[in-house]
């Protein structure tokens, strides 16, 4: 009895050391952070599934969510465990070969919650013992990884001024970073850092600054009070420098420039952040006084490349105003940037990288049109590279949108827009997944979407390149080549991205589709 | 038992104190409704409420909110298990919001001249209206249905849409032409489409389904199958349609 026991149950759970997240290439069948690695990289190096044998990709299981709201996480995965979670906030541990529930946390939140775009999670992180999730009433919680009990539960921000956690957390030697939401509702941004052991606050960097900081004079008056520069999608981290990189929001209001004269700093820019003081080693701004609501929360990637003929430490980052970054993630350097999706705000970038914008381009009380749209050419989803194939990987947007100006009368708790969007009436909208050259920002090749996508993407060492349709589809692309070689239709629009790990020595491949997360492996 | 009076407060405080009908509807009222409104709802509903990505305000009746109470609510609460998030506005905020909601679907009254009787006659016989548009059970549905159109639509827009129709047709009734590796074309109603399939309606009202794998042309064409009645219809006659149509207030 005793030995049938042990043969079946779950093999025992180590501890996920620093360590193990710093080198998590080397144990491919698990996925310890929210992009597979530090760097950004939504990499998979298990090659049991290849270009040659995709086609007999068949459900494994399906998790059903019980919640109608959009299904974000990112699946984490350690010796045997699979962790998400749910909206509006709860976390699931599951049997990743049976797909059967181990426990279970389940939030209890307010009635009203205050948070824009749905009660949503894009996932947990692990360190140690330990399993952290933000909450949308803005607490940051580590729960026992072997029971899901609470272990800590500590209040980041207030909900009721509109604070809220949707990012997935970034845990980091023996921290854990958290951004914060409510870009929406005329917060002041920050990231913070807390004790991954006690839960206590290690470090905050607000992301507007104040008082005798010099970059507070770019903000007119005491606009910087509702700046917003919200840090809603995780970041990523080179153990080398010992930095963070971090993408910080729109300022707020969104779409009303005039209260908030100036570059308003540090939103919509790539924030580097020295790991144990939370000190800024340098930052850049993509959209200086953004009026289009073009957060620059999307994923940071590291790559180590030649650039130029000069082997340098890389920041690639596709940006939703539609220009492609190359920075030297060491100094924050601009060192390339250009379109890669329509846009029609700017005539291009200065030396220094910054937009020479289009007259005509702001958001009026009749409506402008400019592409790209509010969500952007890219947005939070993630994009990934290969280090097989060199390519840099991104679900990418085509599509316009009328802005429009509108009052913006701040209240505590109250969105704080000032005006407004809408498509553009008959605008046949569309997008693609697309291989970029990351250092000189070629196309190499592309698959066209008939709807702009909201998903991200994972390459792996089986030459692919995994991703979804608006349209309910998850695919799998030749990593090379673009061309399709498998499909399946999961009846739901896809707001997540693709991860992939192994269990009992065979290869699955995980995504939510819709309410339901599908794992895939090949038919037995 | 101290504890339970404040239990009670809370379960109760809310609905009773809301009353049935906005008390805060002047015009001043709708103004300040649109402050409020563009500063804090446009940004998913769209500056008119015709939708960006939130739904679409610019209804006779909406949906989850056909009493002014509901909206009340929902403004106040938001909706759960969708991105409606709620609102700490105070009441009267939240009923001048609620005013100019409900001004967004509102059909501006014109005087209808027609005779309607006259009109109904001519929707069925010399119009022929009923070959493609629906009107309760009967008619077709390669044209948007006419059921209730009096309370969606006013009298210059009906008039408008009968003299020129090309002029602005309807996303869910464009016109889609494919051809098939045989080089056989076959036209319809676009219903849906995705990256790898086309589900159209055809001229015989049945739904037909496509993968793109199997079909070498889709075009969209610009045109609606709709004539333009300008010249087919005399001033009179067209008058009465719009009277007609105008009074069309679907099922009570």
């Amino acid at each position: 009895m005793r030995l049938a026991l042990l043969l079946l149950s779950l093999p025992l759970l180590a501890q996920v050391t620093h360590q193990r997240l710093l080198n998590a290439e080397k144990e491919p069948g698990n996925w310890l952070t929210y992009s597979g690695n530090f760097s950004g990289h939504r990499f998979s190096p298990l090659k049991q599934i290849t270009d040659q044998n995709v086609a007999k990709l068949t459900p494994a299981w399906v998790y059903q969510s019980n919640s109608l709201q959009k299904f974000e996480t990112t699946p984490l995965v350690v010796d045997g465990v699979m962790y998400i979670s749910e909206a509006p906030s709860h976390v699931t541990a599951l049997d990743t070969r049976t797909g059967r529930v181990i426990w279970r946390y389940r939030r209890t939140l307010p009635d009203d919650v205050r948070v824009c775009c749905g009660q949503v999670n894009r996932g947990v992180a692990l360190l140690g013992d330990l399993v952290y999730v933000g909450t949308v009433d803005a607490h940051l919680v580590a729960l026992d990884a072997k029971t899901g009990a609470v272990r800590w539960d500590v209040t980041v921000a207030d909900n009721k001024t509109g604070h809220s956690i949707t990012v997935a957390p970034l845990a980091v030697k023996d921290k854990v970073i958290i951004g914060i939401a409510g870009g929406e509702y005329g917060i002041r941004g920050f990231l913070d850092a807390y004790d991954a052991k006690t839960g206590k606050l290690a470090w905050r960097f607000w992301t507007v600054p104040a008082g005798g900081d010099p970059e507070a004079k770019t903000w007119a008056g005491e606009s910087y009070k509702r700046g917003s520069a919200a840090t809603w999608v995780t970041g990523a981290y080179d153990p080398d420098t010992n930095l963070l990189y971090w993408g910080t929001g729109n300022p707020g209001p969104d779409w009303n420039g005039e209260v908030r004269a100036g570059d308003n700093l540090y939103s919509d820019c790539l924030i580097a952040l020295d790991l144990d003081t939370g000190k800024l080693k340098w930052h850049f701004q993509f959209t200086p006084h953004d009026v289009h609501d073009w957060d620059a929360t999307e994923v940071p990637v590291l790559i180590n490349a030649e650039f130029r003929g000069q082997p340098r430490k890389l920041l690639l980052f596709p940006n939703r105003n539609a220009f492609y970054y190359v920075l030297d993630r060491v100094t924050g350097q601009f060192l390339l940037g250009k379109p890669y999706a329509k846009q029609t705000w700017a005539k291009g970038l200065d030396d220094s990288g910054r937009p020479i914008r289009l007259p005509g381009t702001f958001p009026t009380v009749e409506g402008t049109r400019v592409w790209p749209s509010v969500a952007g050419a890219n947005n939070w989803y993630s994009p990934s590279y290969s280090p097989d194939t060199k390519h840099l990987y991104v679900a990418t947007r085509e599509a316009g949108a009328v802005y429009y100006f509108g009052n913006a009368e701040y209240k505590a708790g109250e969105q704080f827009n000032g005006g407004g969007f809408r498509s553009i009436p008959g605008e046949e909208e569309w997008g693609a997944i697309r291989a970029f050259k990351p250092t000189t920002g070629e196309v190499a090749w592309e698959y066209k979407l008939f709807t702009p996508p909201y998903s991200g993407v994972l390459s792996t060492a089986g030459n692919l390149v995994f991703g979804a349709t608006a349209e309910g589809q998850m695919i799998a692309l030749n990593a090379t080549t673009g061309k399709l070689l498998w499909r399946f239709q999961g009846g739901g629009t896809v707001r997540s991205n693709p991860m992939s790990y192994q269990s009992d020595g065979k290869q699955y491949v995980a995504m939510t589709l819709g309410n339901s997360l599908y794992v895939f492996h090949l038919q037995p | 038992m101290f504890w339970l009076a404040p239990f009670l407060l809370f379960q109760l405080q809310q609905p009773l104190d809301i009353p049935d009908k906005n008390p805060h509807t002047t015009a001043a009222d709708i103004e300040q409704g649109k402050r409020l409104y563009m500063g804090r709802c446009a940004g998913c509903h769209g500056p008119s409420g015709d939708g960006g990505k939130g739904a679409n305000l610019a209804v006779p009746t909406l949906p989850r909110a056909a009493a002014d109470r509901s909206l009340y609510r929902i403004i106040r609460y938001g909706i759960p298990d969708t991105e409606m998030p709620g609102s700490l506005m105070d009441a009267k905020e939240l009923w001048q919001t609620a005013a100019f909601v409900h001004s967004l679907g509102q059909v501006p009254s014109a005087p209808i001249t027609g005779n309607p009787q006259a009109g109904a006659q001519l929707f069925k016989s010399k119009g022929a209206c009923l070959n493609c548009h629906a009107l309760g059970n009967e008619g077709g549905r390669i044209g948007p249905s006419l059921t209730g159109i009096g309370a969606r639509r006013g009298a210059a827009h009906l008039k408008a849409k009968i003299v020129n129709p090309t002029a602005d047709v309807p996303d869910q009734f464009r016109l889609v032409q494919l051809t098939n590796k045989a080089g056989k074309t076959m036209r319809g109603i676009r219903l849906n489409e995705d990256t790898y399939s086309i589900q159209i309606r055809d001229f015989s009202g049945n739904p037909q389904s496509f993968w793109k794998a199997d079909i070498t042309q889709i075009t969209q064409e610009k045109k609606t199958n709709m004539p333009a009645y300008q010249g087919k219809l005399t001033d009179t006659e067209l008058n009465d349609l719009v009277a007609f149509l105008a009074n069309e207030k679907g099922a009570q």
